[in-house]
């Protein structure tokens, strides 16, 4: 119904999350892990893009089955309100259990990324390229 | 049956960057991670709906593949706009010129 509301929300704050901490590391003059060369910056990157790309198509799949319109409400369970505690349950449930799931698999996806890195000493400073 | 496709898109748009890594300089690596950003939603989406509701796992009709093409339609589209405004070749650069 509208799921994907809990990834968007969880994109938004670390869209901003990253937008300070590429500032801080500006300022700093580049910041980087010693270790791996992978900056804060662009591991948030890596997140970020999973949620912003999953919640784009997931907001085509609910424009596609009419659970999403381009006019107020925006949401047509909210025309119902039989409809909105379900659309609620779901957001708390699925919406929830999704944004949980794409950031445990960023964190396995940059615990990898570290370990390989510190495998390979001196790496060239480009461990895993990930869309930059 | 999207979930299918997206998958399908998200592995073979992984392998591509690999091939190419660690050159990312037609941003494959965004691609990749959007599609698989939306095949990990619709898994966990899925598997909820199975567990709770049952039924099939699938949606395997007309209905179902034509959504799997337009959301990689819909990514690829993303995609370009993004590289588009990245010019990382610089042809929209010396078009200006």
């Amino acid at each position: 119904m509208a799921c994907f509301l809990v990834p968007m929300g969880e994109a938004i704050v670390t869209s901003v999350v990253q937008k300070v901490v590429e500032n801080r590391e500006k300022k700093v003059g580049g910041e980087r892990t010693k270790k791996t060369g992978l900056s804060w910056s662009r591991r948030l990157s890596w997140l970020n893009k999973l949620l912003w790309g999953g919640t784009i198509l997931l907001a085509l799949e609910h424009v596609w089955h009419g659970e999403v319109v381009p006019w107020p409400p925006f949401l047509t369970a909210m025309k119902n309100p039989g409809d909105v505690a379900p659309m609620l349950h779901e957001i708390a449930t699925v919406g929830v259990a999704m944004a949980i799931t794409v950031t445990v698999v960023w964190a396995i996806m940059v615990m990898v990324a570290e370990l390989k890195a510190k495998a390979v000493p001196e790496a060239k400073g480009n461990p895993v390229g990930g869309g930059g | 049956m999207w979930l299918i496709m997206t998958a399908l898109a998200a592995v073979i748009t992984t392998a591509i960057w690999y091939i190419k890594a660690p050159e990312d300089k037609y941003k494959l690596g965004l691609l990749s991670l959007i599609f698989w950003g939306a095949t990990l939603m619709w898994f966990v989406d899925h598997v909820m709906a199975y567990l709770t509701e049952g039924g099939e796992f699938f949606e395997i009709n007309l209905d179902a593949t034509l959504l799997g093409f337009s959301v990689i339609i819909l990514a690829l589209l993303v995609w370009e706009i993004v590289l588009l405004v990245s010019d990382p070749k610089g042809v929209l650069k010396r078009i200006k010129r």
